[in-house]
Order: structure tokens, then C-alpha cells, then sequence
């Protein structure tokens, strides 16, 4: 208050500007700060501990010397095939859980966006009720679907094609993952394409555009923020996905989580663990970053 | 009323209706619009205009009817396969991409080459007087400037008809009245046909060689400027079209009209001793007396001046009747005769100043 004393009355100098926009500032940081506060300490602090983790070394013993830091878990990654062959899995299911979810979600969302308001609205919580239920519920549901003995195998062997095997396949993982993550598909791609002015796409036909072309040139470009923000929130989530993988599949289709959970509790390998979760985080914030650049300015 | 013959009809609608669920947006209308005409359509909102200009460019189909594009059936035909282009109310500008790229998607939908589209485009803003915007986003120009860009891009296609959706309602006034002179010339020196809709009677009347008044979904007049506002057809017509006063009555015989106060009014119309009707006054048409002076020709009422509005150019006076009020208006002459609030006036008119009006 004193600091801007001498200023009043006179028109707006530089410097009372620079008082008005720290005191701005300052204001903005105060209602942040719960936020900031909670994410230091339960999120960076655990954060920081994973990166120390993965730099010590396993005893014998099962437990973890923080002395002697050392680069062994990194390079393991490199060497252990399993590693290889358990990320390039989990990276193509939760490519492909991404592609399918955006191939259901972009015409429903498109249909809803098109809907008077009050539909909509229904149609957004018809969206959201899977969520009421518990995800590990919800999982063991599918396990009784995909079952030998479930509905889907019943209909098969009626239409004379035989008992077929769901469960415990890759297969299982994928329709357990795009179940688990389409509503994270379906809200952004919605939020993004009800955004659009309708009178875009009738501009568009009107200048000779055919309903596909109207399509690739108007509506799919202006609904990209959507299409971005709906890939990453699936993406992810299937990346690291550990109920589903550890439901529905088996152990001959392992994916990440599993194997990190896997170094903690039963290999008792702190630090290979946690080197594996940092690469994994890495790989995440990777892909996002070259995808929001793609996609120039989104959300 | 002009009509046109079938021959050089740019746009020919028989019998269309178009229904919304219950609602009757447009109905059961036929209208002829000729090759190279500047068409208005004018009317309140909610009078089905829009509605009409969507169904022409394929953006609603209608109900029932038959629509016909330089004699082609286009009923059901969508957007992209008829030979007209929209430029829309809002513009409807492609956010994502510049100006020469809005006003090239046209062609480059319909496959043109990639250097002939673009020179084409380019000829086309210049057109519109924005050569040098060509890399600016539709957010990065002006009202008025857009406006262009949705007409280079409409008009880049050479469309044989033009449709504009209320194209001018966004912009202030000096601006519209600018864009209306230029789309006049615009469409005189490229020779296709222009309909245009609007709710702007004044508008309608500068810029049209013919207008359809239309309300509630229905045709009322289609004429020239000076039939529609001269010869109204009807109460809903003479009303919108302009100031008018209406007088209530009914018609004694073929010249005489008997005024709702008794007084009789010599005014031709073709309708049955009985009916009801209105004599529409416009306010400039008429003029003002002092009372007693000799009625050389014409019609007169007496009432006394109630309020006088000065406008500059014009005097606005108000006329108290007893039974109604009535608008006259004066050119603000040196010399002319002004009067004040309570003087005792007869309000006089010709004979032809008068339309007969029906409801």
C-alpha cells in the first residue's frame, strides 16, 4: 500500500503499472498455493524419491543401499529382453486402445454435439454412469463376459463357430481398456466439436464440398484440440494400466504395470522398479509434448 | 404484377412447403426469379425468408414442391451438386485457414488445379478490393473485410446464382450503405442473378430490381420497388414497407371509401361495397392546412397538431383525428407554412396518394 502512495493522482507511470501487475500476480499465487502445496508434497517429493531410487542398488538381502549411486538399473533396461519385449507390447495395446476409442468416440460425439440441448445433457451422463461403479468391479464384470462359459463365448459356439478363448489374451486387455477409458475419449472430442459453428460444414457443402471432404477439411482440423487432449488422456492411462492387464490377461500378456509391481513386491527390486517407472513417466511426457507441438495450441 | 417467363427463369419454386415438425415454415409459395435480377426477399423474422434461401441452396429440402435451377430439378439435391453459392449471415469463415485458402476451397473442392485455383482466388480478392490480406486469418480482419472474403469466396465459383443470407446486418450503418451500393454494381457488371434476404425494408427497396414480401411463411407481393410501395397488396405490405398511416374503413363503392368516423374519402379499389378495408396515407403525401382554406382537389380531415418532431431535413407532425392519429411529414422548405402543437389543421391529400388496402 505505501509503495503506491506517491503515485497517486498522477496518470499511470510505469511503475504504478509494475505495482498493479505484481499485486496481480501475487493474488493469482495465493489462490494456487493449496494446490501448489498439495502437489509438492505428494506428488514432486514421492516423485524425487523414484529418481533417487532408481540410481541405488538392490542388496542382497532385498533391500535397498542408497550408497554408492550407479547407472545398473538404467542400463538393465537395455539388456533384459523381457524389458523389450513387455514395453513394445504395452505401447501397441495402448496404441491400438487409443485408435479404437478415438474410432467410436469422434462419430458419438459429433451425433451428441448435433442433439438439442437437453439430450445432450442426458446423453453426458449416460457417458459418466460406468463411472459410479468401482473399476475393479466393473473389471471382474468383463471377467464373467469373456469367460468360456460367458455370454460372448455362448453366442460364438451357437452361431457354430465354437467356444472361443477371450479371457486371458490380449484381445481381453484392449476391450477391457477401451471400456475402462472411452468416456476420457468422448468428453474432450465433445467439448471440441460442439465449439464448432455448424455453419462451417454447411459452408463447406455449400463450396462444393462432399460430406467426406467437408469432413477432412473443416471439421476434423478445427476439432484437433479435441482429438489431442481425448489421445493423451487414453493414451496414458493405457500405458501404464495395471488392473485390466492384471484382470483379463494373462501372464503371457504382461504389460508394464504389472512388471513394475512385480519389481517391488516380489523381485524385491526397488531400484529396477523404479527405474523402469521413471522411463515409462518419460516416454509419457514424451509422447504428450510432440503431440500438443503437433497439434500447436490446444486445450 | 411483373412476371417473368419460364425461359430465363434462374429460379423457379412451384407449390414449395416446407414443414419443421408441425411447423409451417414456408407455405405452399411460387416464385419466379430471373437470370440476372437483383432478388430481395424481405419480411420480419420468422417470415420464412431464410427458410426460402436455404431450401434454394440445397441446405434444407422442401416438404413438398418443386424447385428448379435453370430448369433442373434440384428438390433434393444436396449443397455441393447445385450451381449456386451462399454467402452466409455470420460469413461462416474457416477459422483455420487464411484468406486465400477460404476463398480457393470452392475450386479446390471441385478438384480445379492447384495454380489455377489460387490465381483465380487471388483475382477474386482483388475483386473485392483485399489484395495483400491474402495471408491474414478471417479473426485478424474486420467486420467489413470479412464480409469480402465471404463474397470473393462465394463468387470465385462463378456460381449462376448468388445467395446472401441478411449479408449486411452485422456491419454499421455508414458501412452497409457503402456494401450496398458496391453489391449493386458488383452484380450489374457480373450479370448473374443476386437474392437476397432481409428483414430491412429500406434495404430492399435501394438495392432490388424485384421483392417478395413474405409473413408467416407465406408470399404476399412480389413487384418492383415502386409497385410494392406504391400499390401494396394488402394492410401487412403498405405496413412494412415504409411509414404509412392506415385509416380504417369500408369500401362504399368502386370510389368511395367511408372512413370508421363516417366521413367519405374518394379512393378507386376493385372491392365489394362492404368490405373492410384501410386507406393507406403515406406521411409525406400528405400535407397540412390551416383549416378553412379551399380543398382544390383531393381529400381532407381536420384534427389538431398534438406533437412536432424536427428532424433537420424533414418536419414529423402529429395529427390528432379524435378517433386516430396520423403522421405527416414535411420538407423543412424556407418559407413552407410551419405549425405548432395545438393548431387547429385539415390534413390533405390526392386522390392517387391513397392505396386501398385489405387485411
Amino acid at each position: 500500500m505505501t509503495t503506491l502512495d506517491h503515485v497517486v493522482g498522477e496518470v499511470a507511470t510505469p511503475e504504478f503499472e509494475h505495482a498493479n501487475e505484481q499485486l496481480k500476480r501475487r493474488r493469482g499465487f495465493l489462490m494456487a498455493l493449496p494446490a501448489y502445496a498439495y502437489l509438492v508434497v505428494f506428488f514432486a517429493l514421492p516423485l524425487v524419491f523414484v529418481v533417487i531410487y532408481s540410481f541405488a542398488t538392490r542388496n542382497r538381502f532385498g533391500g535397498t543401499d542408497l550408497a554408492g549411486w550407479n547407472l545398473d538399473s538404467y542400463q538393465r533396461l537395455f539388456t533384459d529382453d523381457l524389458v523389450g519385449t513387455i514395453l513394445a507390447r504395452s505401447l501397441w495395446l495402448a496404441l491400438l486402445t487409443t485408435v479404437i476409442c478415438l474410432v467410436i468416440a469422434y462419430p458419438f460425439a459429433y451425433y451428441m454435439s448435433t442433439r438439442p440441448e437437453s439430450v445432450r445433457n442426458l446423453m453426458l451422463v449416460f457417458v459418466m454412469i460406468p463411472f459410479w461403479t468401482n473399476f475393479l468391479v466393473r473389471n471382474y464384470a468383463w471377467r464373467v463376459i469373456l469367460g468360456t462359459d460367458g455370454p460372448l463365448s455362448q453366442t460364438t459356439e451357437f452361431l457354430g463357430l465354437g467356444p472361443q478363448k477371450y479371457l486371458f489374451t490380449s484381445t481381453a486387455i484392449v476391450l477391457g481398456m477401451v471400456y475402462g477409458f472411452l468416456p476420457f475419449m468422448v468428453l474432450p472430442l465433445y467439448a471440441a466439436i460442439e465449439r464448432i459453428d455448424h455453419g462451417l460444414l454447411e459452408a463447406a457443402r455449400d463450396l462444393y464440398g462432399t460430406g467426406v471432404q467437408s469432413f477432412r477439411h473443416v471439421l476434423l482440423p478445427l476439432s484437433m484440440p479435441g482429438v489431442i487432449a481425448g489421445s493423451i488422456l487414453v493414451f496414458v492411462p493405457s500405458l501404464g494400466a495395471y488392473v485390466t492387464p492384471e484382470i483379463l490377461g494373462g501372464a503371457k500378456t504382461k504389460l508394464l504395470g504389472s512388471h513394475i509391481v512385480t519389481q517391488f513386491l516380489e523381485a524385491r527390486n526397488w531400484p529396477f522398479g523404479a527405474a523402469l517407472s521413471f522411463v515409462l513417466m518419460a516416454v509419457m511426457l514424451a509422447t504428450t509434448i510432440i503431440y500438443f507441438r503437433k497439434g500447436g495450441r490446444t486445450l | 404484377m411483373s412476371d417473368v417467363t419460364t425461359g430465363s427463369a434462374a429460379v423457379e419454386l412451384r407449390n414449395v412447403t416446407k414443414r419443421f415438425d408441425e411447423v409451417v415454415a414456408v407455405d405452399a409459395i411460387d416464385l419466379t426469379i430471373a437470370d440476372g435480377e437483383f432478388f430481395a426477399l424481405l419480411g420480419p423474422s420468422g417470415c420464412g425468408k431464410t427458410t426460402t434461401l436455404r431450401m434454394i441452396a440445397g441446405l434444407e429440402f422442401p416438404t413438398e414442391g418443386s424447385l428448379k435451377i435453370f430448369g433442373d430439378e434440384v428438390g433434393t439435391l444436396p449443397p455441393n451438386k447445385r450451381p449456386v453459392n451462399t454467402v452466409f449471415q455470420n460469413y461462416a469463415l474457416f477459422p483455420h485457414m487464411n484468406v486465400l485458402d477460404n476463398v480457393a476451397f470452392g475450386l479446390k473442392m471441385q478438384g480445379v488445379d492447384k495454380h489455377e485455383a489460387r490465381s483465380r482466388a487471388q483475382e477474386s480478392i482483388g475483386l473485392v478490393q483485399l489484395g495483400g490480406m491474402e495471408k491474414r486469418r478471417p479473426s485478424q480482419l474486420s467486420g467489413g473485410q470479412q464480409q469480402r472474403v465471404a463474397l470473393a469466396r462465394a463468387l470465385v465459383n462463378e456460381p449462376k446464382v448468388l445467395l446472401l443470407d441478411e449479408p449486411l446486418g452485422a456491419l454499421d450503418l455508414k458501412l452497409r450503405q457503402e456494401m450496398q451500393s458496391e453489391l449493386k454494381s458488383l452484380q450489374q457488371e457480373l450479370g448473374v442473378s443476386f437474392v437476397f434476404v432481409t428483414h430491412d425494408q429500406e434495404e430492399a427497396l435501394t438495392m432490388s430490381d424485384r421483392i417478395a414480401v413474405m409473413d408467416k411463411g407465406e408470399l404476399l407481393q412480389v413487384g418492383s420497388p415502386e409497385q410494392i410501395y406504391e400499390h401494396p397488396a394488402n394492410r401487412f405490405v403498405a405496413d412494412f414497407i415504409g411509414q404509412t398511416n392506415l385509416l380504417e374503413g369500408t369500401v362504399a363503392d368502386h370510389e368511395t371509401v367511408v372512413l370508421s368516423n363516417g366521413t367519405r374519402i374518394a379512393a378507386h379499389s376493385d372491392l365489394a361495397a362492404g368490405s373492410a378495408v384501410a386507406l393507406s396515407l403515406r406521411p409525406e403525401r400528405a400535407s397540412l392546412h390551416s383549416r378553412g382554406q379551399d380543398v382544390t382537389d383531393g381529400a381532407n380531415v381536420d384534427g389538431v397538431v398534438a406533437r412536432v418532431t424536427y428532424l433537420g431535413n424533414a418536419l414529423v407532425y402529429i395529427v390528432n383525428l379524435d378517433w386516430m392519429e396520423i403522421e405527416v411529414r414535411d420538407e423543412n422548405n424556407p418559407g413552407a407554412d410551419r405549425f405548432h402543437e395545438g393548431d387547429e389543421v385539415s390534413v390533405l391529400w390526392s386522390t392517387e396518394s391513397v392505396s386501398v388496402v385489405t387485411n
